[in-house]
């Protein structure tokens, strides 16, 4: 049996990586983004990148820091306000960005994932995003045209992993790795633990190995964008 | 007196329905969720993946695998449930939430929205709002009724990029409640104080009786 664990995120990335790919990277804001293998793509020296993901980390974290070092070239995402250097690259003309809204994403990510080259939407008709797209009507509504989208490397996150890489993720922390799972050529999962076979309860896989090809037992940060809290004496 | 954030969001917050699943966006929308009026039960979603949200954590509740759509952290609740991107989304766009109540720069008499991009100016993204407005049952706009020049947000036509086309049903503003009907937005309740004629100077849509 093909062994799927390695030692670390270099490890994982080595013979994967190459100028001009595309890499889809998991996560929602900070919040389940696979840190391990970005900084480990960052000091491999790679560039040209297309980077597909639903945003581009912040100032010096998380995919920021690819940014950073200019290893970007494109960037397909639904929303990267938080990030200043990302701002300054895409109006200095530096940065290609495409602006996809998160529904569509995500669903053009599953796509790509389960077969499905192409399908119709409602979102984004009559706005900018629908120049150029192919409409239909369906039961007398408009829709339009998305395609599903592919990655030559997925870098997701998950919460634990089994030896055959099952995953299961936690709480919001889930959110676009699941799609990016199945989306990429090969899929490099980080975790927090890995446990035996027969550990996960098969009834609640949440990724199915088959989509992994690579797990590593990372090291996490878990830097948090916004903490707020209440107070005890609050009602 | 015309109403304040918090008055405008108390005001939304009578819009929600027992048994409502809700999505409520940035900014003043995120404070209905203070107003909920006793004996409606309804269930918050949120677009990054989980129903049932709950209110900030404490202190020691913080977790950095838990957060809301502005990235806020949160807590769960007994009826609370986690999925993917893409199930949230399937949620959105294939209208099983109810309601949702998000903010905007400007809307159109004909039920247009703008809230997500100034050309040259503001490139950040729409995130899920696309998608919201495109597919949720019933979307209202909770927003300043002037931008701070004091021109109107209400408009004929919006001059800046869509969010999405005739798909807002209310508008809810400092001066009142609008919905949009045909021919233009009609005028449902004004607020305290406020006069008739404040709104039609205040307003470049078509007001409709």
């Amino acid at each position: 049996m093909a062994n799927k664990i390695f030692e670390n995120a270099e490890q994982a990335l080595d013979g994967l990586l190459f100028d001009g790919m595309t890499i889809m990277a998991g996560g929602f804001g900070l919040c389940g983004i696979p840190e391990n293998a970005i900084a480990a793509i960052k000091s491999s020296g790679v560039k040209d990148l297309t980077v597909i993901s639903n945003n581009c980390g912040v100032d010096g974290f998380g995919l920021g820091i690819l940014l950073d070092a200019k290893r970007i070239r494109k960037m397909i995402s639904s929303y990267v306000g938080e990030n200043k250097e990302f701002e300054r690259q895409y109006i200095a003309g530096e940065l290609e960005l495409e602006f996809n809204p998160q529904g569509t994403l995500a669903e053009r990510i599953r796509a790509g994932g389960a077969g499905i080259p192409g399908f119709f939407v409602k979102t984004g008709v009559g706005t900018i995003i629908a120049e150029g797209k192919e409409h239909k009507e369906f039961d007398g509504e408009t829709y339009m045209m998305e395609t599903g989208l592919k990655a030559d490397i997925s870098i997701i996150k998950a919460w634990k992993s089994d030896t055959e890489g099952n995953l299961i993720y936690r709480k919001t922390a889930r959110n676009f790795n699941p799609m990016m799972a199945t989306a990429g050529k090969i899929t490099i999962a980080e975790v927090e633990e890995i446990v035996e076979l027969g550990e996960l309860d098969p009834e609640n896989i949440h990724t199915p190995g088959i989509y992994v090809q690579r797990v590593i037992k990372g090291k996490f940060e878990k830097r948090i964008e916004q903490k707020t809290t209440r107070s005890r004496g609050d009602a | 007196m015309a109403w304040t954030r918090d008055d405008m969001a108390a005001r939304a917050a009578q819009e929600l329905q027992d048994g409502f699943y809700v999505n409520l966006g940035i900014g003043i929308p995120t404070l209905v969720a203070n107003h909920i009026p006793d004996g409606i039960d309804v269930t918050l979603q949120s677009e990054n993946g989980m129903l049932g949200m709950g209110p900030f954590p404490f202190e020691d509740e913080v977790d950095a695998d838990l957060i809301n759509a502005g990235k806020q952290t949160i807590t769960e609740l007994r009826r609370t449930s986690y999925f993917s991107s893409a199930d949230s989304f399937a949620m959105i766009r294939g209208g099983h939430i109810d309601l949702s109540i998000l903010g905007a720069m400007e809307i159109s008499e004909g039920g247009d929205i703008a809230n997500w991009m100034i050309p040259k100016k503001m490139v950040k993204g729409m995130g899920g709002a696309m998608d919201l407005v495109a597919g949720v049952k019933r979307v209202i706009v909770v927003m300043d009724h002037t931008n701070k020049a004091g021109a109107s947000k209400l408009l004929r036509k919006c001059s800046l990029p869509l969010t999405g086309q005739a798909c807002i049903n209310r508008v809810i503003t400092n001066l009142g409640v609008f919905d949009v009907v045909d021919g233009g937005l009609k005028v449902v309740e004004i607020a305290p104080d406020v006069e008739m004629t404040q709104i039609v100077a205040s307003t470049e849509a078509n007001l409709v009786e």
